[in-house]
């Protein structure tokens, strides 16, 4: 051992939430990307990078800061752009080490295998797999569970209810989200993407209830995404909403919270992370 | 994390052999990203002339041996003298037969493949999907690593602990991350999407 590296010090930081047998397992802490036309869209603030719109640099610099998996969502995906997308895809799987999502218009086994082609190790289907939810099965036994991410956009209505949206959640449903997530991992979802519309642009923490809802119930990771503005609303979303990962984007575009001090104040608060 | 993962010796030529398995760009890109050229080939000849040889993995154990078994690759792999280098399904497909719809494997490592079967309280869920941690490192493939180094899990089967094991890991059980018999090696993680210490993984098997 000429070298050590990445000492992780398990034996300080025992796994929480998982139960027995799984002490090392860390929760992910997921930056989102939003492209459009093969750059990134609501801006990021970093001096530390030369191009701020290239969605290849910003990921590497985050896999750099420690995050454990990048999302990269193609918000206007059309038919016209999806040659940008596949050559996006291709160069983020060439200098980024770390796993990624890629989401946006896939609605076909064929637009799923061009993105697994260039090494997208997963992809995130949302309002195309509610309205023909044979695609998740057909994904799911094409490229296995592993590759399927379920991306739910709901909301809290007066009623109590959640319910899903569709369309960046311009389109409300009559369907629960947690009928539909359900019926999602049976065909073969393998993670659930769960937004909370209440929530999002808040920064007044993520939907813990909902969230706790669906990690109880369902045997698959439930990434939690919308609300996290400070760094005790991520200890809240993997104590309280027993979430596994977290997904956020301005605030780390913005630098509002750094990835490697947000980690380091997880693991002080006895969250199991990757440092 | 400093981890020096360039290639210092790049000996000879490397080899991917090419089937069904999903994750052949990335492993591509992973050893270009530390200085390494390397060609994907099911051609018999290039293959057993190859220097090291990466057997990759992505999907379900059947199909990648069906797959497998329509090029006689099978037989070849199993004749191989050079240090091979199974990831994932490909570690998996190194051992004995794998639960995974019952499928006979190549049966160089004495061991089966089992499914995670977790407990119901444990709430532990399967597929793993994530980053865990290595420890216990032993051979030459792990340099440079420190204990509890982490790295990239997608799996629900796995090759439990047997005297080969190189490094454990801990879901649901200890298992083997990795195992070393003879010239053939195998990871359950996936090196090329595990930052810099999957990246080292490689270089230490490149120059082996």
């Amino acid at each position: 051992m000429e070298q050590n590296i990445n000492s992780s010090g398990a034996s300080q930081s025992p796994f929480r939430g998982g139960g027995a047998g799984a002490e090392g397992f860390a929760k992910r802490i997921i930056p989102c990307l939003d492209i459009r036309d093969g750059r990134t869209v609501k801006g990021v603030n970093f001096e530390n990078i030369r191009d701020a719109g290239d969605p290849v640099e910003l990921g590497a610099f985050y896999a750099e800061q420690g995050a454990d998996e990048l999302v990269f969502l193609d918000i206007t995906a059309t038919v016209e752009k999806r040659k940008t997308l596949s050559e996006l895809v291709n160069r983020i799987a060439r200098y980024i080490n770390i796993p990624f999502t890629v989401g946006g218009g896939v609605s076909s086994i064929d637009d799923a295998s061009v993105l697994l082609k260039n090494g997208a190790d997963k992809v995130s289907i949302n309002s195309a797999a509610f309205r023909n939810p044979q695609l998740i099965n057909d994904l799911a036994k094409e490229f296995g569970s592993q590759f399927v991410v379920l991306a739910i956009d709901t909301r809290l209505e007066d009623d109590g209810e959640w319910y899903v949206y569709l369309n960046g959640g311009r389109i409300k449903t009559q369907a629960k989200t947690i009928d539909w997530a359900k019926q999602a991992v049976d065909l073969g979802a393998g993670e659930i993407l769960l937004t909370s519309m209440n929530h999002d642009g808040t920064k007044q923490g993520f939907a813990l209830d909902i969230t706790s809802v669906l990690s109880d119930l369902l045997p698959v990771p439930i990434i939690a995404s919308g609300g996290g503005g400070t760094m005790p609303h991520f200890v809240d979303v993997f104590t309280k909403g027993k979430a596994d990962a977290a997904l956020a984007a301005s605030i780390f575009h913005f630098k509002e919270i750094s990835i490697p001090d947000l980690k380091s104040y997880l693991k002080e608060q006895n969250i199991h992370v990757r440092i | 994390m400093s981890i020096d993962s360039t290639i210092k010796e790049n000996r000879g030529n490397i080899v991917i052999v090419k089937y069904n398995a999903g994750n052949i760009q990335s492993v591509l890109y992973a050893l270009e990203r530390i200085g390494v050229n390397a060609i994907v080939t099911d051609n018999h000849e290039e293959i057993m002339a190859a220097d090291k040889v990466i057997f990759p993995g992505v999907g379900e154990a059947s199909s990648a041996m069906n797959s497998l078994k329509e090029n006689n690759l099978d037989a070849v792999i199993k004749e191989l003298k050079q240090p091979v280098l199974g990831i994932c399904v490909g570690m998996q497909l190194l051992c004995t037969f794998s639960e995974e719809n019952n499928t006979p494997c190549l049966d160089i490592l004495h061991q089966p493949v089992k499914l995670f079967r977790p407990e119901k309280y444990s709430k532990i869920k399967v597929p793993q999907i994530g980053w865990n941690t290595l420890y216990d490192l032993k051979s030459p493939l792990m340099e440079g690593l420190a204990e509890n180094s982490y790295c990239y899990f997608v799996h629900s089967y796995f090759v439990p602990l047997n005297e080969y094991t190189i490094a454990t890991t801990n879901y649901v059980q200890p298992y083997s991350a990795a195992f070393n018999k003879d010239n053939f090696y195998g990871v359950q993680f996936h090196t090329e999407k595990s930052s810099v210490v999957g990246e080292r993984i490689l270089k230490n098997f490149i120059e082996l």
